[in-house]
């Protein structure tokens, strides 16, 4: 295993620092299910960690402990070298960890630009009164988060849709919209729930090229679930994999790949 | 085409934030406010003040507040009426205990007192939504009429029961009161308006109207932004209920004179607000003042054609109204929900291409 302060260099050369997120055995359950079992992975500063698994292998459940949904019964979350107490999902926002959802979760009613600017909620601070006044303190907050906003939008390339309703987009547009969204916080660790599911492979592609992309450009830390392999093989520096709610491998592609259990648990093995 | 936005540029995000980014637009914003101030004045008299526009502008102002916490945040309320009465009894109280300030000072702080009552009404929202929150809205509605039916206090022990506005001045100007003149009351509900209608733009352009609409689109998501729902749906209600509050107060000491609270601020009150922001258009200060204006004008119209013009009974014609109205609602529910604002929005739009829509 790895040690928590030192990083590891990948295969193509990018250095990875290290622990930002720790989970400690961490057990959920509802009611008699238990979703996930003891489980305990990290991810580290700047990689790519992929967490992969069959259907109903308790991914989401994994991404939504993370970002404050679920309260683990058992276990620890460790972030940034501190336990983390237990919290709301905003504060969990502030404390820089943004998410996209399976399924596309975003103000149906506000244009696009309004979506992406409420990433930057976190970090605007003025008050009822001097935003019932606008000029001055509240115009110049707004400006500097717009001037954020679109370097993200340019980033995306979805200048031309700026202000139209987010309803009236088609849905790979929209997954890229809420990418945008959760971006625009700068956070510290970004999480991606299926970010390519039901797309084409044009799309898929570049989605792939944007999350690579922000990886490289913004240095942020990627916490993605994905079904599509080959996608996950290419994408991840290192690969968690779960079924049933317990972890059966961790590593790199490589290792995952070859990993017997593993094989079992998406080929299936024969009772014997 | 007397409507151009071409070669209109933003090159700056002030300027493309603002209210009015398109220069034909903000001229005629000031063109408007211009008359509104500088020429109508002059030219109004007792029944244009009393008829339509001290009514448009008060009731601009309650939907207004609606439009804040329904259209922008998404939470149903049927307790305008309750709230409008809040505002118009501690203005009264603040009438008779401070009569040498000035009514502006009486008229805010009736507002932040309504804003106070809002948001201890407001606590249900954070478990329950939709129509379960608009029966605990109205729980509010019944309790506070009843509270000012009862509670002798708030009406200083008068024999009636009533409350009646006392004359009083604001930079020496007679505002309250039979005595009062048409365009000082007119101009001292003018400035509330404009300023509630500043406030409200300012407010939901900027972080708290963006978490407001997030809210109200999807409240899972504006948690996991950042998003803290507490706040959010309390400072709604503190800002809907503080134009309520100013609403109520101008309601009951300009317009009316002379208040019983359960006629006045009974439920039908909180349905005719709740009915100019869906026709005029949730989630749009311009749809406040065109659901105001619609509803304000509706009755006036249908008087003069149908009772003056045709010789109609009077009695058919205030029936016609209300069929006119419930189609109307039924209508807009269906076909625009985002009511007359939208459909303005839409025709601006369509003009824009005509007569060459491809």
């Amino acid at each position: 295993m790895l040690d928590a302060s030192e990083g590891y260099t990948t295969a193509d050369g990018r250095k990875i620092g290290g622990v930002v997120m720790e989970m400690k055995n961490i057990t959920l359950r509802f009611g008699g299910v238990t979703a996930i079992t003891d489980i305990s992975f990290d991810i580290r500063e700047g990689e790519i960690r992929a967490i992969i698994g069959p259907n109903g292998a308790g991914k989401s459940s994994m991404l939504n402990v993370i970002s404050g949904f679920y309260v683990p019964q058992e276990g620890e979350v460790w972030f940034r070298g501190a336990k983390r107490p237990q919290m709301k999902p905003y504060e969990v926002a502030r404390q820089g960890i943004a998410r996209t959802f399976q399924n596309i979760a975003l103000f149906e009613g506000m244009s696009v630009l309004d979506n992406v600017m409420t990433g930057r909620l976190t970090h605007m601070k003025t008050g009822l009164l001097s935003q019932a006044i606008w000029k001055g303190k509240a115009e110049e907050e707004e400006t500097a988060n717009r001037e954020v906003a679109e370097k993200v939008i340019d980033f995306l390339e979805i200048q031309h849709i700026r202000k139209t309703p987010v309803s009236r987009l088609p849905y790979g547009l929209k997954k890229r919209v809420e990418l945008a969204r959760a971006l625009a916080a700068e956070p510290k660790l970004l999480l991606l729930d299926e970010p390519m599911a039901g797309m084409n492979v044009e799309e898929k592609e570049d989605m792939s090229r944007f999350i690579l992309d922000v990886n490289d450009e913004f240095g942020t830390t990627i916490a993605l679930i994905e079904h599509d392999m080959g996608v996950v093989m290419d994408l991840s520096d290192r690969v968690v994999v779960m079924d049933y709610g317990k972890k059966i491998g961790d590593g790199s592609p490589d290792e995952v790949r070859n990993n017997q259990d593993v094989i079992d648990a998406y080929l299936g093995v024969a009772h014997d | 085409m007397i409507y151009r936005e071409a070669g209109d540029f933003s090159t700056t995000y002030p300027q493309d934030s603002q209210t009015f980014p398109i220069k034909f637009d903000r001229y005629r914003y000031y063109v408007v406010l211009a008359f509104a101030f500088l020429v109508v004045p002059f030219l109004i008299n007792d029944y244009w003040a009393n008829a339509i526009l001290l009514p448009f502008l008060i009731y601009a102002i309650a939907a207004i507040g609606l439009n804040i916490l329904t259209g922008y945040c998404g939470q149903v309320s049927l307790g305008t009426g309750g709230f409008m009465a809040v505002g118009a009894y501690a203005c009264y109280k603040l009438m008779t205990a401070f009569p040498d300030v000035s009514m502006f000072i009486h008229v805010i702080l009736a507002g932040f007192i309504t804003a106070a009552v809002g948001v201890v009404f407001g606590l249900p929202s954070l478990r329950i939504k939709g129509f379960y929150l608009a029966v605990a809205t109205l729980a509010a509605q019944f309790f506070l009429v009843w509270l000012f039916n009862r509670v002798s206090w708030f009406y200083n022990y008068s024999a009636s029961g009533q409350i009646n506005a006392p004359e009083r001045d604001t930079f020496g100007i007679l505002i309250t009161g039979p005595n009062a003149t048409a365009w000082a009351t007119y101009l001292f509900c003018l400035i509330f308006c404009t300023a509630s209608a500043i406030i409200a733009r300012n407010l939901t352009r900027g972080t708290l109207g963006r978490s407001w609409m997030a809210i109200r689109d999807m409240d899972i998501a504006a948690e996991i932004i950042g998003v803290n729902p507490l706040k959010a749906k309390l400072t709604a209600f503190a800002v809907s209920s503080f134009f309520v509050g100013i609403s109520g107060a101008l309601f009951f000491a300009i317009y009316l004179g002379a208040v019983e609270v359960g006629e006045v601020f009974g439920i039908t009150k909180s349905f005719l607000v709740l009915f100019m922001v869906i026709i005029g258009g949730l989630g749009s200060v311009f749809g406040s003042f065109a659901g105001a204006a619609f509803l304000v004008l509706l009755p006036v119209a249908l008087k003069v054609v149908g009772a003056d013009m045709l010789g109609w009974p009077t009695d058919i014609v205030a029936h016609f109204q209300l069929v006119i109205v419930g189609a109307l609602i039924i209508f807009f529910l269906i076909v625009e929900p985002h009511g007359l604002a939208q459909l303005w929005r839409l025709a601006k739009e369509k003009l824009r291409l005509w007569p060459f829509p491809h």
